[in-house]
Parts: C-alpha cells; structure tokens; sequence
C-alpha cells in the first residue's frame, strides 16, 4: 500500500495540474478548491510514506514494474520521506493562503495560469526528493525550474528581468548537473542511485567520475543559490508575486540542499566526498561567505521582503555548513535546519504577503502601529523573528546547536564563529522591524485631532492568510520542543551510518 | 545523594507562564480579573517552591527530565540547595512586587499594562527555570528566554531613550548569549554531559589553555548580566524602565540570574579545585574587586537615584562574585547568602526610589529634601535597607559581610578584606546622605508638611520587604531555611573539593 502511496505523490498534482486550465477556462473560482484538494493528497500520502520508512524501514517503489536499474525507481528512506513531508506541507499551506494574494496581485485571467504552473512547480519539487534516478531527478528539476521561472515572470514590474536573468543562470546550473549524470553514466552504464554507489567505489580514482562530481557540485551549488552563484536569486525571489515567493524561499533552497546531501552522502561514499575531494571545506568557506554577506547585504535594505531574500541567501550557508563538517552533529543540524528555516522562511514570506496585502508597503519604515493593526500577524512575525535570532524554545535554537557542536567537532572556529555572529546580525534585522512595527509613535501629522491620540483600527489579514500563518507560527514553537523527538525517531536514521 | 522525581519544578515554572497567557487573554477591559490571575500565580508558584524546601533539608535532590534531546543533552530540571535558594528569593519576591506593581501602574496610570503583567510573569517563569535546571543546556534555554521576556519591560515606556536603552540591553546580552552558547557546545564536545555537580565536573577534560579560555567566556557571558566591570554599561541605561521593573531586574530576576550563573560556573563546572590549580581564582578575585570599588565611587556622583542604587547593585554582585571566587567556605557562604540578603535590601530599596516617583515625582537626590517628613514609611525602610547594605548590625547585611570578610581571611588575601572594607564605606557614603537629606534637612517647598504616603499598595510592600530584611538580620534562618540551604549548598561543594 505504501508503495502506491509513493506513486500518487506525484502522479495526482502532475495530473491534477493539467485539469486546472480547463476547470479555469470553465469556471474560474474552482481553481483555488481544486488546487487545495489536490495538495491534501500528496500531504496525506508523504506522511503515510514517512510513517512506513518509520515502521519498516526504507522502500521503493518501481514505476511500471521496471526492475532498476533499467526502470526508474523511487527510493524513499528516512532523509526524503521527512523532506518530502515538509515540501507537501508548506505548499499546502502557501495554496491556502494564495487565494487572497492571487487576487490582489495579478490579473483575473493569469489565475487558471498561476494555479497551473503552481502545481508543476511543487509536483518537481515532490519528484527531486522522491526519485531514486539521477537522469530523474533532472527532469523533475526542470520541471520546478522551468514552472518556476514563470511563475516568478508574472510578478511585480522588473519580474521579467530577475525571470529572465533566473533563466539564464538557472539554465547553466540545470545543465552541469545534467553534464555531471552524463559523465557518471558514460563510467558506470547506469542512472539508478543506489546502483550508481555500488558501482562507484571501484571508479573513485577515475577521471571522469571527478569532473562528473564537480560539474553536479557547482550545478546544485548555483540551484541552491551559494554565495558567490547566489547573484539571480534576490532579484528573482524578490520580485515574484508573494505567494509564489512564499513557496520558493522556503522551498527551492532547500530541494536543492537535500539532493546536495543525497549525491554526496548516499550516491557517492562520504569516504569520496569528504577525503578524497577538497569539497567540503571549499563549500564550508564559500558559506561562511555567504552567511555573512547575505547578512550585511540584509541590513543595507529598507524592503522587507529583499530583506528576507539576503536571509535566504544566509540561511543556504546554515544548511551548506552542516554539510560541509561532515560529522554526525553538523548533518543533523543540517538536516533539522531544513526543516526549521523551510518553515521559518514560510512564516516570514506569508507575513510580508500579508502585511504588502493589507497595506501596500513593504517598506520597514512605514510599518508603525503594524501590532494594533495586525496584531496576529504581527505576533506570528515576532515568534518567528525570535526563532531566526535563536531564542530557545523556537526551532531555531536547537538547529543552531547542532550545527555550532557539529563545528566545534569539526574544530572549524570561524565557521561557528560565523553562525554565532549570523544569529546577532539577524538580531539586529529583526528587531529593527520589531521596534518599527512595535514601538514607533505616531507622527505628529498623522495624530488625530482627538486629544492627539490615534486610534488604530485593527484590520487584520482575511483568514485564508491568517491560518497559514498561525500554523506556521505555532509550527516555530512545537518543531522547537520537539525536536529531540524529530532528531531521535527521523533524523538519526537519515545521517549516514558512518558517521 | 537521593533523588526524588517530581513534577514539581516544572509547575514551578509553568504556573506563571500559563498565567502569561492568561493575562493576555483577558486583557485591558478586565484589569481585576488580569491582576487577580498575576497575584494567584505568585502565591501558588511560592507555595510550590515552598512545598520542596524540606525534601531539600534533608539533602535530596527533586529532578524532572522535561525532553531528552540527544544522549547526554536533556531539557531537564533539578533543585540542589543552592538552587532552591534562589528560586525561593525569586519567588517570594514576586509576590511583593506583583502587589507593588499594580499599585505602581495604576497610580501612574502606566500604558501596556497588559504587555507589562504578561512580561513580568514570563520573567518569573524564565527565572525559576534558571533556578532550577539541572544542567548548561536548560540554564541557557531559559536564560536566553529570560533576555528576551525582560525586552518588553524595559523599552516599556517606548520613549527614545527607553529604545534606546533596550537596544543596549539587546546587544549586551545577546552576545553574551551567543558566547555562552559556543561555550556551552565545547563543554559538551569536551566532556559529553552538561549537568552541574557541586565541585565542578570539567577537571581534567583539556589543556589548561582551553579551560581558562572557557572560563572567561562563561563569565563573559554571565557577568554581562551581572554588570561586572566593563560589560555593565546597560545597566545603568536600562533604569529607564518603570521601578518596579527595575526593582525586579536586579534584586531578583535579571543581574540575578548573571550572578547565579557565574556562581554556577565557578563552583558547579569548575569547582574550587581546579581553580586553584588553573590560577585563575585570584586574577578574576582582582578583576571582581576593581568592579567593586568603582561601582561604589561612580555611585557617589549620580544623582539620579535609581541610577545611584543601579551602581549600588553593580558593587555588591561583584562582592557576590568575589565571595565565591576567593573559593574558601565562608566566603561561599557569604556569597551565596548574600544573594538572598542583597535581594531583600535592594528591592526595598527601588520600591521606595519608585513610591516617591510614583507620589512625589521625584527622581533626584537633591530633591529629596525634608521628604522623610511627608513619607515617613516610605523613607523609613529606605533607611532600614540602607543600613543594612552597609553592612550594620542587626540587618541581613551584616551577617553576609561578616562571612565574606572571614572569607577573605581565609583565603590568605587581606586586601580583599579591605575590598570589603572600602566598599561598605562607599556604601555608607553613598546612601546615608539620603537619609539624612530627607529626614533631618529644611524641607523644600514642595513638600508637604504633613503625612502624605504612596498608595498602600505600594508601601505596604515594601515596608515588609524592609523589616524581612530587618528579620532575616536576626533569624537568618527564619521562615524558609535560607541559611541551612546556604551552608548545606557550601557543604556539598567542599565535600568534593
């Protein structure tokens, strides 16, 4: 039963996505039901999957009955089926909130369009953490580009630019990941993952299997958005309509971290990955860089949502550090920090959604009185806010700590030195926002002539955005206690054994 | 040493963290039913404090293991003596200030009164979480959440300079939270627990380099609450907050908390011992005493009281630290006494720096003249705790500073004692000119010639404060055991070590 359930994950929103300009074309109001319901499925079927992986152990299911490594197989062990939960969860979430945003943002006729390209995009996204075939994997990771891209064109004014620029670089990246399973298949004759790491050892000196990890590393590196091949992304996520950022920031990032850490970890030995290739510590230092570039780059905006977009590019650093330690503790932190920032990240953007729905800014500055106005909202942002500085018992504490101890066994000092700076710039950031929105007086000018006291009206987002964002807020907290649970029953098995 | 598995300390904590939420649902419309709900949850979080004590005495140990993060990591709870000291000084002090503070914020009339009580009770309830954890890890969960629930309380009146002060207060103590967090992640890569033990449990797990660079960032990162010298400049700022809040922050819950966790870190991680043998018991002793002596003399040229009585606190948590740093018994027992001691006196001692702003909106020394006439509650155990923190018999003052100048006779060091010596001095300098400004000085214009206190609220509170400390000069183990904690805390440290 379970082995359907993996199939339907995918194969229900592709098919799904196919209805939706038809059901649009017909009557335009269904789309948004149609896409929800369609989006409970994979929810319900990833968890019904990690609830498997949970009880028996790691399964795959065979597509067409095509025994690997001739056919295309899905591996699911504990690493993707917990991705795959979260992935289904935050596009869940972002469906919910979309219908307000959608409506607001763009134009009546592009909604058939959007809900489309939005199932596309979490169908690839579902389909890179799923597939157990590297050739697979891409095709599923043109798929969410590609979905992407659009999606990101019909936003704001100076979308079309940051799409195009995203295309281009996007491209590059898509094709050295494809240069890199073609150099593997050219060595070994085979695409299927787990056939590819029973053959590879033998070839671990091979020239071509070099370059084919090289050509997959700076291919991931670039989709991932690492400092310094970062540079299409702020535009990109910036200018893309909210809804469709609020499931790309939480998203994309990380699909392309977990298939950084699959490739390196399950398909090549981490004996190859770690020792035998300077990898790790150049990407240990290329995220020191980003973590504090994307931290200065935040401070410098006035947008709140560029703001957001540089925390992306830092928090790409959290996960690539965990990595890049190689040691049971920084995996774990790099692992339980996917899931955290994914939901952090969905909390924020949903909020900025909110907030640009409510007032038409996202300009910091204008945010005063934004806690009489949207006092939930604003409370959902200052939990998650807390959570990004690292306050115990938010969820960003605890992948904090285990990245800092996965470094501190590394004996990487200027890495932990890095992520304990990270959480003060985001102090800095976040409470700047805080104080705007909290603690600003009015303007004289704007007092009202009644004795000079304002009365803020409270006009809170509509409930379609609000539930999501509680949710998510209420997620920071849980996730945070128990995280020792998640870390014991999931994320131990997910770290390879030998470590 | 036996152990007893109770929930206890978790409702300890939970009971004003449900009464958070509780007050912020109930919000501004109700104020009675809001307050009701601060004043319930004080009364029962003391009684459940309470109700530990003697399973305490008897030297057991009460533990409670909230999660287990990862084996050896665990959010866990466990009352030893010493902390069981201080969470009966927190708990029992919130209930004079909860009484204290509705009748401050009423009388001013105060905005955010919600914010302020849910604020307040998060305090409390990060505060006993710090009494009571068990180990590096729940320490710093709670410390870190007592940061942040103390934010809102002292940007409360959302002046500049209150923003001002609270962004100062941010980055003073979340650095500091971030060096102890990397602290705390090499102790546990070092030795693979973070569990105090009387005695120190770190002896012996690296180079002697690496440990006295540990110490210096854990004490780094507790002494900035603590306001040891040079890392106390928010304190001082932080005054901007309303009294009671600042009454709160430094008898019981914030420096309080620094001092605790310096403690904790000298005598529960290190242990005497090693400090002995690192040598670096005495450079700190030095550094603490410099704390001391300047912390007395800027207090002499501030003229704005609470400021004045916020350098008075810098000095005497550093004596506090010192007596533990000269690490012989009687200056461990002065130190840690003196935390509960310290605790009574200085609470009096801004209840009745806020009863006059809250009355007489006066805020100056100088203008304090002749107003022992009109307030002369109010002024009366200003004198009392003043007394006592300069260390005259009979208050609880004496008592502290008679151990910890044996303390440093003990230790061999006589300029310690001098320390000591000069820092009551300083004391007497600094705070008798107060009273005799305000009791024997030609009244100044304003104020009135007759008797006219602060709301009972206000003074009734802290008249009890100023004659518990008058009472625990005399009985020192009057009520809840304070002293048989001290020297059984003490005792167990030596016993080790």
């Amino acid at each position: 039963m379970a082995e359907q359930l993996a199939a339907l994950i995918i194969v229900v929103p592709l098919l799904a996505s196919l209805l939706v300009p038809v059901i649009g074309w017909w009557q335009k109001k269904l789309c948004y039901p149609w896409v929800v319901a369609v989006l409970v499925v994979p929810l319900i079927c990833s968890l019904g999957v990690l609830n498997t992986v949970m009880t028996t152990g790691k399964f795959s299911y065979r597509l067409g009955g095509w025994a690997p490594p001739w056919g295309i197989e899905y591996a699911i062990d504990h690493l993707n089926a917990f991705v795959l939960v979260i992935v289904a969860f935050i596009s869940l979430m972002v469906a919910i909130y979309s219908k307000k945003s959608v409506e607001k943002e763009l134009k009546k006729e592009k909604i058939a369009s959007f809900y489309t390209l939005f199932l596309l995009l979490v169908t690839g996204l579902l389909g890179m953490v799923i597939t157990g075939d590297a050739f697979n994997l891409f095709v599923f990771l043109e798929i969410s580009s590609l979905s992407c891209y659009a999606l990101i064109a019909i936003g704001e004014e100076g979308a079309p630019m940051a799409a195009f620029n995203y295309i281009i670089i996007g491209t590059i990246g898509a094709c050295f990941y494809l240069l890199g399973v073609g150099y593997l298949y050219i060595a070994t004759g085979s695409l299927n993952m787990a056939d590819l790491a029973s053959i590879l050892p033998a070839l671990y000196h091979s020239k071509v299997i070099l370059v084919g990890f090289a050509f997959f590393t700076v291919g991931l590196v670039i989709k991932g958005g690492l400092f310094p091949l970062h540079t299409w992304l702020p535009d990109s996520y910036c200018t893309a309509p909210s809804a469709v950022s609020a499931l790309i920031a939480p998203l994309m990032t990380k699909v392309a971290a977990y298939v950084m850490i699959r490739l390196m970890f399950t398909v090549f030995q981490p004996q190859f990955s770690v020792d035998m290739m300077p990898v790790m510590s150049i990407l240990g230092w290329l995220a020191v860089f980003a973590i504090i570039f994307g931290g200065i780059k935040a401070l410098a905006q006035t947008d709140i949502k560029r703001m957001l977009v540089y925390i992306v590019v830092a928090e790409v650093g959290y996960i690539v550090i965990g990595v890049s330690v190689a040691n049971r503790m920084g995996l774990t932190g790099a692992i339980l920090h996917i899931m955290n920032d994914a939901v952090m990240m969905a909390c924020l953007f949903l909020v900025v959604g909110a907030i640009f729905y409510k007032t038409g800014t996202r300009d910091i500055s204008e945010f005063r009185h934004l806690n009489k106005k949207m006092p939930f909202t604003m409370a959902a942002f200052t939990i998650t806010a807390l959570s990004m500085v690292g306050i115990p018992p938010a969820c960003g504490f605890f992948s904090k700590w285990y990245l800092i101890l996965g470094t501190i066994e590394a004996g990487q000092w200027v890495h932990a030195a890095a992520l304990l700076c990270s959480s003060l710039i985001n102090a800095v950031l976040f409470f700047r926002v805080i104080e705007c929105a909290y603690l600003k007086p009015m303007e004289p000018a704007n007092a009202h002539d009644a004795g000079g006291i304002h009365i803020v009206q409270r006009d809170e987002a509509p409930l379609t955005m609000l539930i999501p964002i509680i949710i998510m807020a209420i997620l920071v907290i849980v996730l945070g206690i128990f995280s020792g649970n998640i870390i014991s029953s999931i994320i131990q098995f997910a770290v390879p054994a030998s470590f | 040493m036996d152990v007893v598995y109770s929930s206890r300390p978790l409702w300890a904590v939970l009971v004003s963290m449900i009464a958070a939420f509780l007050i912020l649902a109930t919000g501004e419309k109700n104020r009675n039913i809001r307050e009701s709900w601060t004043i319930i949850a004080a009364f029962v979080k003391f009684f459940i404090v309470v109700s530990m004590v003697p399973l305490i005495l008897q030297g057991k140990v009460i533990e409670y293991t909230l999660i287990t993060f990862y084996p050896g990591l665990l959010l866990q709870f466990r009352i030893d003596a010493f902390g069981m000291l201080f969470g009966l000084i927190a708990s029992s002090l919130w209930i004079a200030t909860s009484f204290y503070s509705i009748g401050y914020v009423r009388k001013l009339n105060e905005h955010a009164q919600t914010r302020y009580f849910f604020a307040f009770a998060m305090c409390l309830a990060s505060t006993i979480g710090i009494a009571f954890s068990a180990n590096l890890l729940t320490f710093l969960v709670f410390y870190e959440m007592l940061t942040l629930a103390t934010y809102p309380l002292v940007i409360h009146t959302e002046s500049p300079e209150a923003i001002m002060g609270g962004r100062k207060y941010l980055a003073y103590t979340l650095t500091a939270g971030c060096v102890l967090l990397f602290a705390t992640g090499m102790i546990f890569y070092m030795t693979g627990t973070l569990d105090f033990k009387a005695g120190g449990f770190i002896a012996g797990s690296g180079s002697s380099a690496v440990l006295i660079m540990l110490f210096a960032m854990l004490i780094f990162g507790f002494g900035v609450k603590a306001g040891i010298m040079p890392m106390h400049e928010w304190l001082p700022t932080a005054m901007v907050a309303p009294t009671p809040v600042s009454a709160l922050l430094h008898a019981v819950a914030v420096v309080k908390a620094g001092v605790f966790g310096c403690l904790r870190v000298i005598l529960y991680i290190f242990g005497p011992n090693l400090l002995h043998d690192l040598g670096i018991w005495l450079i700190m002793a030095y550094i603490v005493s410099f704390t001391v002596i300047v912390a007395g003399l800027l207090a002499l040229g501030q003229d704005h009281l609470k400021r004045r009585l916020a350098f008075s606190t810098i000095n005497n948590l550093a004596m506090i630290v010192l007596g533990a740093i000269l690490l012989t018994k009687s200056s461990m027992t002065g130190a840690m006494i003196h935390m509960a001691n310290h605790a009574f006196m200085k609470i009096t001692l801004f209840f009745c720096a806020g009863a006059l702003h809250a009355k007489v909106h006066k805020d100056y020394v100088s203008q304090l003249d002749g107003i022992g006439r009109q307030m002369p509650m109010t002024m009366g155990a200003f004198a009392i705790a003043a007394i006592g923190l300069s260390g005259i018999p009979p208050m609880n003052g004496f008592i502290s500073k008679w151990f910890l100048c044996l303390g440093a006779l003990e230790a061999n060091q006589i300029i310690f004692l001098f320390v000591f010596f000069t820092s009551a001095m300083l004391d007497v300098a600094f705070l008798f000119p107060i009273i005799y400004n305000s009791f024997f000085k030609k009244p100044l214009d304003d104020v009135a010639p007759h008797f006219d206190e602060a709301p009972m609220l206000m003074v009734i509170p802290l008249s009890i404060t100023a004659l518990l400390s008058l009472v625990f000069g005399i009985a020192p183990d009057a009520f809840v055991h304070f002293f048989s904690l001290t020297t059984m805390a003490v005792q167990n440290i030596m016993g080790v070590g």
